[in-house]
């Protein structure tokens, strides 16, 4: 009792401090003093007529908002005699890994730096700051030469940093134990099994609806559709953002999509929101990094070619080319496994930002949201609350090295034939489906599919939802997999998820398999 | 509550095995940690503190110091504490530990020894053990001042001079200003760990290498 006191005061005092610096903060102070003037503030019982008003305001609602915000991002405080990289990641070996992973990364820029003797960052002329200022809605008209830039790192390597990841206290004999990996992951994650995933997602059993499956044409929309959507208004005109990750289990409505998404997200759009996207505009113009060519190059390779993605072109550039410079984003590090790079200027230490990170999961926002700073905050705020842990090595249960390990113990467990084959023909299910979860799917599924699923990432605040659907996908086709013999043969049976429907995937391998 | 580290001695670790450890195959299971504090005084132990590596439950016994001439004996005061839920992966197989007195089963007045049993059922890891370990018992309570006398005894009231025209009310000005006082100290207190912003240090953005360490 007494620990879980002091646990919960520790909780309460981290949270206060870090709410204080925020600008939810100073809008309260302001709304306190304005309230003075009003006639039903009186002096004796002040602590409580402020409350009071604050309640039927709805500014306590916005402070719920805040505060339910911060617990859901960041972890508990841990033992106080923890350093501050046991918090980042309590696994030494992982820690290892992740720094010796960095430091390849690092060699790799500095060699492209060196090699094209480009700045990793300079100031940029004035004549060029002004035309980067005109261009700056159409960057996708412009084509530099970028065939010398070579992409720092893809996934298929990541794949094997993550493949050799080795615990040296762990029993890796050659001997077949109970306890014998047959998958490509070799560490003993605790990953959740069926039953727990079913007792996780229950929300998405068969017996509740769902946006997905139960607003197709065939089904009328008064039996689920039109209720759903009156309850989302609701929700909406309530502002609890608790509430509204509740809701979104069971998907959103295209039409509300965007405001729950930020109102889940804890994002408003303040003018000082406007004008820090503005300051990082102006960041992006007075100075050229390396990365930036890096981006440019990605965008074209990827977005551009994209059916549905090359409208958004402009948008993209607009919204990494700021990420890129954001160093609020730096206070993510406490909780990530990856440290960001630093560089010498002139024999000073300073910090470079989070120079690379795989790909950019910008594209399906764009859909979303159409003015810049608002679909930037978005993509932030995503980004380092999910999107993070596919790009670092760590052992958290959302991180990329657990749902690997989950897709393959899902794998193994229910489709036991599937897995036994495919591993006999060499084509190791993860070497295909690593390039799904470490994207997040985009890229792969349809857009409504695609959004659909990050609904749901957002209600249940956990990324383990990818690995099931990989899983899932694998059990859908495993039919015409059980037949193929090599490992292009089966990339091929694989290569097209455009046309899945994710959520009666979804629900049919976690509910309504026969085990 | 202020606590005071107690300077141990942590004996080597002895692994508990049935048969001759040499030629059976499997890794033993069970390890008994001793920690003596030769250089101190029976204390009252207030936490235990340690570093675990891959230990899946822990016991404790501890040897007081009994006032009648009988021989100590040795009492389990933590019985089978789990640290790590699922013994075959790796949750809570390095993560910082604390115990505390209320949590113990028995009185920990006059500590002398203690033992600690820890148990690894899996065959999966190589090894286990705990690091770090730490003992602490309670600290000095906060000492006690001396007032001085005048504070202690405040002289009574002088009669209060006579109000010369057309200055406000000392009284008042004074509690005016206590209150300023007391808004400038809590804004001084406060402070956040939310970064100000980023400010342009002439040519730091002209960066040519990044450094790897």
């Amino acid at each position: 009792m007494l620990q879980e006191e002091s646990d919960l005061s520790l909780i309460i005092a981290q949270i206060v401090q870090k709410l204080k610096g925020s600008n939810l903060y100073a809008q309260l102070e302001r709304q306190a003093w304005a309230s003075l003037q009003r006639p039903e503030i009186k002096l004796e019982s002040l602590k409580e007529d402020i409350k009071e008003f604050f309640k039927i305001s709805g500014w306590e609602k916005k402070l719920q908002n805040a505060v339910y915000s911060e617990l859901s991002v960041f972890p508990l405080p841990s033992h106080p005699a923890a350093p501050p990289e046991h918090l980042k990641e309590p696994l030494v070996y992982m820690r290892k890994a992740q720094g010796s992973w960095e430091k390849r990364i690092l060699k790799s820029l500095n060699s492209m730096c060196t090699e094209l003797s480009i700045p990793l960052a300079r100031k940029r002329p004035v004549g060029e700051q002004k035309e980067l200022l005109n261009k700056w809605n159409e960057m996708g008209t412009d084509e530099p030469d970028l065939s010398l830039f070579r992409p720092v790192y893809a996934p298929k390597d990541f794949l094997e940093v993550l493949i050799n990841l080795r615990n040296p206290n762990y029993e890796n004999g050659d001997s077949l134990s109970f306890r014998t990996h047959l998958g490509l992951i070799q560490v003993p994650l605790k990953v959740k099994d069926i039953p727990e995933l079913k007792e996780f997602f229950v929300e998405l059993g068969l017996t509740t609806g769902q946006l997905g499956i139960d607003d197709s044409t065939q089904v009328p929309p008064e039996l689920f559709e039109n209720e759903h959507v009156r309850i989302g208004q609701k929700v909406l005109a309530e502002q609890d953002s608790a509430a509204a990750q509740q809701y979104i289990r069971q998907g959103s409505p295209t039409a509300l999509r965007a405001e729950l998404w930020a109102l889940i997200l804890n994002i408003s759009s303040q003018p000082e929101d406007i004008l820090y996207y503005e300051q990082l505009k102006t960041n992006v113009i007075q100075h050229d990094l390396l990365v930036d060519s890096l981006i440019y190059k990605d965008v074209k390779l990827t977005a551009s070619n994209d059916d549905y993605y090359f409208v958004f072109e402009d948008y993209l550039y607009q919204v990494l080319l700021c990420f890129s410079r954001d160093t609020s984003v730096l206070g993510h590090f406490a909780y990530n496994s990856a440290s960001p790079p630093k560089s010498y200027i002139r024999g000073k230490l300073g910090l470079e930002e989070y120079a690379v990170f795989y790909p950019p999961n910008v594209a399906p926002l764009c859909f979303l949201y159409h003015e810049p700073s608002k679909l930037y905050q978005i993509f932030r705020e995503m980004y380092v609350r999910f999107f993070f842990r596919l790009h670092s090595i760590s052992s958290h249960p959302s991180g990329i090295v657990s749902l690997c390990l989950l897709f393959e113990t899902l794998l193994q467990t229910y489709l036991p034939q599937l897995f036994y084959h495919l591993r006999e023909i060499g084509a190791q299910p993860l070497r295909i489906s690593f390039k799904w979860m470490v994207r997040a799917f985009s890229g792969y599924l349809a857009t409504d599919q695609l959004l659909l699923l990050w609904d749901r990432i957002l209600g249940y605040n956990s990324l383990e939802i990818l690995a099931v659907l990989a899983a899932a996908v694998f059990a859908f086709r495993a039919v015409n997999l059980m037949e193929v013999t090599s490992l292009a043969a089966a990339e091929a049976v694989l290569a097209d998820l455009s046309t899945l429907k994710v959520m009666p995937l979804l629900q049919i391998f976690l509910f309504a398999t026969v085990t | 509550m202020s606590r005071v580290s107690v300077p141990c001695h942590v004996k080597g670790t002895v692994a508990l095995q049935v048969g001759d450890v040499r030629t059976s195959q499997g890794r033993p299971g069970v390890l008994v940690i001793d920690v003596t504090f030769p250089s101190v005084a029976p204390f009252e132990l207030q936490e235990i503190m340690f570093k675990n590596y891959y230990t899946a439950f822990l016991s404790i016994r501890v040897r007081q110091h009994t006032s009648t001439h009988t021989p100590a004996k040795w009492v389990t005061c933590l019985r089978d504490y789990c640290l790590m839920p699922d013994p075959h992966s790796e949750e809570g197989a390095q993560e910082y530990v604390s115990l505390f007195k209320h949590q113990m089963l028995c009185d920990m007045a006059r500590v002398l020894e203690l033992r600690l049993i820890l148990r690894q059922p899996s065959p999966l890891w190589l090894s286990f053990t705990v690091e770090e370990l730490q003992i602490y018992q309670q600290g000095p309570k906060s000492p006690s001042m001396t007032f001085p006398k005048w504070l202690s005894h405040p002289v009574p009231c002088e009669q209060p001079a006579p109000l010369i025209e057309g200055l406000p009310d000392p009284s008042r000005v004074s509690s005016e200003v206590q209150q300023m006082w007391a808004l400038t100290e809590m804004i001084r207190a406060s402070h956040t760990s939310t970064r100000i912003g980023r400010f342009d240090v002439d040519g730091c953005y002209d960066l040519n290498l990044l450094s790897y360490t």
